[in-house]
């Protein structure tokens, strides 16, 4: 049957929708142009709440496996694609990625022209969507404060070892967990609006992980967030890294339409290296707001020269606006893990001593 | 400003085609760019890269390490740049430091150094390097006697495959499945290698085969501009492979996985510049195994690129030059920059294209030695599109395939065609695949196309039919044979359902920035994005000449390009249709546009129609673009100076024998026959032999002389319907002249005739020539009168080409090409006569062109072409010199005298007078007392056996002349052949002379 895809800038995308479509969705639509993926980043808490193009005309060639998920449900409310491969072909599949999205009722259009799409989004930002079988549609409000609700509810902790490092959660992806556990850290999850837990769980480091839509939707713990930052060694991934600039007084803005995908160069000014990075972030935090912090830039986007990392002037601080923990994408940068494993022992030796 | 030389990788050959003239052309304007001073050597004639335009200086000289050194002692160059001419340039390098030439001329190796060339290409050293990395490798070892081999093959158990070291396209290595062939595979191995080293290596056949171009800078950065995944599994040459990108079977966790393995390879060999990585990966695992890496641009790369639009080659050169990627912009955003990975929204489908349908009696089975001379790339947004685009590009009639088991088992060329036959008869997907290992996701593709031909058998032209069909890339032609319809009716279907072709943008970036790339293709999967090229002056479309192949070869790459560079200083907007990777006519900086397609009527007239192209020029697309000419004369189509009806009149044999006799010019005698009964009554009233030519052919394919009646008949058994009519020709002794003339319909200008070595009778893409000619002056006279008397007969305008025979003062046609033809090049070259830019000036009118006024050629030097026969990957094939063309490229040198320039041409072999085994010559009535005096059997087991001359007919002769090829040696099959080898002994020590350059400003480029 026909569907639509109306963007909120008035332009109208034909296909096809799935049987799951019923009632019009509304969502922020955004781009995903990897060739590779989709498991990771539907599952990714991220991206919770957003319509999902896929750029690369043919998805779910290798359908869905049990283990390349991020999270335990699928986050996206939509997805928008060319194709559909409805006989995947892969030793680890074990459905097709259309039985995986209608079993968790997660509608989705195919037969867009999703470069289109892609395009129409870049030229006029990130912007609301709706997936309806009418050929009108008017826009309600969009939905925000997503990190409320993709955080988890208890501390829960994983995996043993001699390294004790809390996570907080904004909405954790899978990986970032086993980058660590494959690195034998113990690990605590702990939702950040119960920030102050790790005061309890007095581990040697803190993360702050990922998560989806505005940084600002964090300022109600911003001073809580700080003082565990200013006590422990800390690490920043993509909305953590965010974060970290809020709560030491730098501020973030909306990028035009985001950053997402497995191909963005990075440029270490430390070291002078490039390396490729995963992103997945509508937020940047401003070049301009960190004169009068005690942050500055270690990373920046070798594209647009946006900010991609930031170091503290105690050297305890380290952030990332991009994914060291891959998945989807280059692991490149898993490096970053190791660099942060060492600065938190380098600072265990200090304190003994 | 310093100087840099380099290495081209010379005739194009199997293993080693036309990618390098394109790689090598974007690193010279690279380096140029950069204010350097290019001397390019490089002994292909037929090259883009070897024009003044690409280099400063060019010499058409030897590949050898004595010759590079003379150049490098006369024009002492600062620094080489060896890793863009292939594996000839890259083992010339490797050879240049061993014999200490660059140390003597201080001469500094730009990019990837020499020990990291080492460690990537000596089986060895690379083996060593991987057990650090942890990188696992098949099992394998490094051997230099049979023996080890056998011991090895005990242990770990057949098959077993070989890799010669420093060899190109898989030379003399194969796969092997018991201990009774070991022997003379490896042995063949030993003797291919330079190094007399081969790995054996135990066979992972059935793995899935996927690569990754590497890009490194000396900082360290290092990107994956593309992967690829092979359609045929481990087992079958990449270069035999059909190869689609990026990969579609691989989840994000595989492919990573082998992105960081590649990486962490490329970043060991601290290459400089561009890397290729062939990994194995189990299906049903996460077992994977490193296969091989090519420390340079390569073939891959050349695809890379084009399914990209990421320029490897330019960015290899700067980065050999010290730039970092991310000092480097992106040429197709303008505004990102090259330390960023492509991201594809299209999928690329690669095919190649093989010689089998110039020799269908050859061994077709596929292995580790690559057989294709080139390749074909199609891009759409479904694979079943690419698919198909990929096969309507490769520019052959796919013969009837039967036997389909055991074309799937061997495997061989048609093992993709034998596939689609047995799923149209009802194999299951599940039982191929148990068979082949080839992915389900692959069948799938064949099982749709399937699926939609039939379901057009039985339900004709509905709307979402038709669609399907057309995103799966059927053209409306094979649709109306599916649907029992006309063309014109599914024409007709598509206007009234809005069913149009459009076109979409190859940006490296699947839109996420804004580009300023000309660079498209055409689907129906999705909206027109692309607007009609705004344009001040005409707008001219160039067809191209599609794949490389015997007959048809870069040559016409160069004519097509230097047309768009005529047409572009004449202020017309240029536009190129071409399917071929390897090319510079497919680089996207070449034209003002490039669309990426196959070369066919309904495509070529959609562009026309959405362009508003003023003008078609099929001129310089070889035979390929001239056959459709009739059609697209038909559908209206504006063609530059292609009239069908002057075509007919050349090709239609009793027309042209008309016409030639009313200018009251001699041709052979010769009888056309539309039937195999005409042919044989007419046979009758000639003496044999006769010349048995069908018509619409390349390169003299399916042309065979026949001795007698008996021959004659089972030529005609083995010809094709469609290639009546046969004409047959009596076959008169004598010389073959040829040349290369630009008409405006009143005159022509012809900068001299083009004298073959070899006597009529063999193709002459196959004879040795020289140029200018040295014929006498009357002879000369009467050639010119002939062809000015036929290009004025049919008020032809641009470039012709006639071929003629001489008998003692008889001056007779043989035939004539209506188009640029494949000395166009080395005619240009040598009398450095612009002759493209001519005939593309008067095909435009361009009222300040006259080419009567064009100055007489001045001739500085003689040049000798020569033909190269990659016998080496046809073994099972007898050489022997005939009209079927078997070459598939070509050499040209220099020289003040002929001798000079035979002595280059030869410098490869050993001396005659000073070898006594050197040669065994086996000519009809001669005796050369030189030569060796051994018995064959004897004397092809010696050390120094290098030339091996027999011009006879028979079984054994045939016999012994392809033992001599499988046992790498150079055959001639012509005593012509033989003398012009010992003519060019007698001068010693030649002197390089580069490329005569620029005599005629004013009318070059600016």
């Amino acid at each position: 049957m026909k569907s639509y895809l109306h963007l909120q800038d008035g332009r109208t995308f034909t296909g096809k929708a799935s049987s799951t479509l019923q009632e019009p969705m509304q969502g922020e639509i955004v781009f995903f142009t990897g060739m590779t993926g989709y498991q990771e980043v539907l599952t990714d808490p991220s991206y919770k709440d957003q319509i999902v193009v896929f750029t690369y005309p043919l998805i779910g060639n290798y359908g869905i496996n049990d283990t390349d998920e991020e999270s335990s449900e699928i986050q996206v409310s939509g997805v928008v694609m060319y194709q559909c491969t409805q006989q995947p072909s892969h030793y680890q599949s074990t459905q097709s990625l259309g039985a995986y999205l209608d079993g968790q009722q997660v509608p989705y259009l195919t037969g867009v022209d999703t470069r289109e799409v892609t395009k129409a989004i870049r030229a006029h930002g990130t912007q609301q969507a709706v997936m309806s079988h009418q050929n009108h549609h008017d826009f309600s409000e969009p939905s925000d404060q997503q990190i409320f609700a993709v955080q988890g509810e208890t501390v829960e902790t994983y995996g043993e070892g001699s390294l004790h490092v809390a996570l907080i959660d904004f909405g954790w992806k899978k990986s970032i967990l086993q980058a660590l556990l494959k690195r034998q850290v113990k690990v605590s999850v702990i939702p950040f609006t119960q920030v102050e837990a790790v005061h309890k769980v007095k581990p040697d480091a803190i993360i702050l992980s990922n998560g989806p839509g505005d940084p600002k939707d964090a300022l109600p713990k911003i001073e809580q967030i700080k003082s565990v930052l200013d006590e422990y060694p800390s690490f920043g991934i993509c909305m953590g890294h965010q974060v970290i600039a809020l709560a030491y007084g730098a501020d973030t803005e909306k990028l035009p339409f985001g950053h997402r995908g497995a191909n963005h160069p990075v440029k270490d000014a430390v070291t002078g290296k490039v390396f490729l990075t995963s992103q997945n972030h509508n937020y940047v935090v401003k070049k301009d707001s960190l004169s009068k912090t005690p942050l500055s830039e270690r990373f920046f986007n070798v594209n647009d020269r946006s900010i991609e990392g930031l170091m503290h002037d105690s050297g305890q601080l380290m952030s990332a606006q991009f994914h060291p923990e891959a998945h989807p994408g280059p692991q490149d940068a898993e490096w970053l893990f190791d660099d942060f494993i060492s600065l938190v022992g380098s600072k265990g030796v200090k304190e003994h001593v | 400003m310093s100087k840099v030389l380099v290495i081209g990788s010379g005739p194009i050959m199997i293993g080693q085609a036309a990618e390098f003239d394109y790689s090598g052309t974007q690193g010279c304007l690279a380096l140029k760019e950069e204010g350097h001073e290019v001397i390019l050597v490089n002994n292909n004639p037929a090259t883009i890269m070897t024009d003044y335009d690409i280099a400063d200086k060019v010499y058409c000289e030897p590949l050898t390490v004595a010759s590079l050194e003379k150049i490098i002692a006369m024009e002492r160059p600062d620094s080489l740049l060896a890793g863009l001419g292939g594996q000839t340039a890259l083992n010339l390098a490797v050879e240049l430091e061993k014999e200490e030439v660059l140390k003597k001329y201080d001469l500094t190796l730009l990019g990837t150094g020499i020990s990291s060339i080492m460690q990537g290409e000596d089986r060895e050293l690379f083996r060593a390097l991987m057990n650090d990395l942890d990188q696992p490798v098949p099992e394998s070892e490094v051997i230099t006697t049979t023996e080890q081999a056998r011991v090895f093959a005990a242990e770990v158990g057949y098959p077993i495959i070989s890799r010669p070291a420093y060899t190109l396209g898989g030379r003399g290595g194969g796969i092997v499945h018991d201990e009774a062939d070991l022997d003379e595979l490896i042995a063949t191995g030993l003797k291919a290698s330079p190094i007399h080293q081969v790995i054996v290596e135990k066979s992972i056949a059935g793995f899935k085969e996927i690569e990754y171009e590497i890009m490194r800078d000396h900082k360290g950065t290092c990107i994956s501009v593309c992967n690829m995944e092979n359609f045929d599994p481990v087992g079958v040459h990449t270069g035999d492979s059909i190869v689609v990108a990026p990969s579609q079977s691989l989840t994000d966790d595989d492919y990573q996985m082998l992105r960081s393995a590649s990486i962490k390879i490329v970043s060991a060999l601290e290459v400089i510049g561009g890397c290729n990585v062939q990994l194995a990966l189990d299906p049903v695992s996460k077992q994977y195994y490193v296969i091989e890496v090519n420390p340079r641009v390569s073939r891959s790369s050349a695809l890379a690129s084009k399914a990209t639009g990421y320029p490897i080659a330019k960015m290899a050169a700067k980065i050999a030059l010290g730039y970092t990627l991310d000092e480097l912009e992106n040429p197709l955003t303008g505004y990102t920059y090259a330390s960023f990975e492509p991201a594809l929204d299209y999928v690329v489908v690669k095919f190649p294209r093989w010689p089998f349908d110039k020799f269908p009696q050859a061994d077709r089975s596929l292995g580790t030695k690559m057989r294709a001379t080139g390749e074909v790339m199609a891009i759409d947004r479904t694979m079943e599109g690419a698919f198909q685009k990929a096969v309507q590009s490769l520019d052959t009639k796919i013969p009837e395939v039967d036997n389909h088991w055991y074309h799937l088992y061997q495997p061989t060329d048609l093992r993709f065609f034998a596939i689609y036959d047995l799923i149209r008869k009802g194999t299951s997907m599940d039982k191929i695949h148990q068979e082949t290992q080839i992915d389900p996701l692959f069948l799938q593709v064949i099982r749709h196309l399937v699926d939609t031909e039939m379901a057009l058998g039985t339900e004709g032209l509905s709307q979402p039919l038709l669609h399907q069909a057309k995103v799966y890339g059927f053209l409306d032609d094979h649709i109306a044979a599916l649907a029992g319809c006309t063309t014109a009716d599914v024409e007709e279907a598509r206007r009234e359902y809005d069913i149009q072709r459009s076109f979409k943008l190859v940006d490296t970036c699947a839109a996420e920035f804004e580009a300023a790339t000309n660079y498209v293709y055409s689907t129906f999967a999705g909206m027109n994005e692309i607007a009609p090229l705004p344009s001040k002056g005409k707008k001219a479309l160039i067809l191209g000449s599609g794949p490389i192949r015997i007959g048809q070869g870069v040559e016409f790459d160069y004519s097509a390009v230097k047309a768009i560079e005529s047409l572009q200083k004449q202020g017309w907007t240029t536009i190129m249709i071409n399917n071929n990777p390897e090319t510079v006519s497919t680089d996207y900086e070449t034209a003002d546009r490039l669309y990426f397609e196959p070369i066919q009527k309904e495509i070529i007239a959609s562009i026309v129609e959405h362009e508003s192209i003023d003008l078609v020029f099929p001129q310089f697309g070889g035979q390929t673009a001239i056959n459709l000419a009739e059609d697209l004369e038909k559908a209206g189509l504006p063609l530059a100076g292609v009239r069908a009806d002057v075509l007919d009149a050349l090709e239609d044999r009793d027309k042209f024998y008309a016409a030639l006799k009313k200018l009251g010019i001699p041709h052979v005698a010769g009888t056309t026959c539309h039937s195999k009964q005409e042919a044989l009554e007419a046979a009758d009233s000639y003496t044999f032999p006769l010349l048995c030519r069908p018509s619409y052919v390349i390169g003299g394919q399916g042309m065979v002389i026949v001795q007698d009646k008996q021959e004659l008949e089972q030529a005609l058994a083995e010809s094709d319907d469609r290639h009546y009519p046969i004409v047959l020709d009596s076959l008169l002794q004598g010389a073959e002249v040829e040349v290369d003339l630009v008409s405006d319909g009143h005159s022509i200008y012809l900068p001299d005739i083009i004298e073959h070595i070899e006597p009529g009778g063999v193709h002459s893409g196959d004879s040795m020539a020289v140029f200018p000619s040295t014929l006498t002056d009357s002879l000369k006279q009467k050639i010119r009168t002939y062809s000015e008397k036929i290009a004025v007969e049919f008020t032809y305008c641009g470039l012709m080409n006639i071929q003629f025979l001489i008998q003692q003062d008889d001056v007779y046609v043989l035939e004539v090409n209506p188009r640029a033809s494949r000395t166009v090049p080395i005619v240009s070259k040598v009398a450095d006569i612009p002759m493209v830019d001519w005939a593309v000036r008067i095909l435009t009118d361009d009222a300040e062109f006259s080419l009567s006024q064009q100055p007489d050629p001045v001739f500085q030097e003689t040049a000798v072409k020569y033909p190269l026969f990659s016998s080496y990957a046809m073994t099972d094939l007898d050489h022997k010199l005939g009209p079927n063309m078997k070459s598939t490229g070509e050499g040209m040198c220099l020289g003040e005298t002929v001798e000079e320039a035979l002595a280059k041409v030869f410098a490869h072999l050993p001396d005659l007078y000073d070898v006594k085994e050197a040669c065994l010559v086996e000519l009809e009535g001669r005796h050369v007392p030189e030569a060796s005096d051994l018995p064959f059997k004897e004397w092809i087991t010696k050390e120094d056996a290098a030339v091996y001359v027999n011009d006879q007919s028979g079984e054994e002769a045939e016999k012994r002349r392809i033992t001599a090829v499988k046992n790498g040696l150079t055959v001639m099959s012509e005593a012509a052949t033989f003398d012009a080898y010992v003519k060019g002994l007698e001068c010693k020590d030649p002197v390089p002379v580069p490329l005569p350059q620029q005599s005629l400003e004013g009318v070059k480029s600016l």
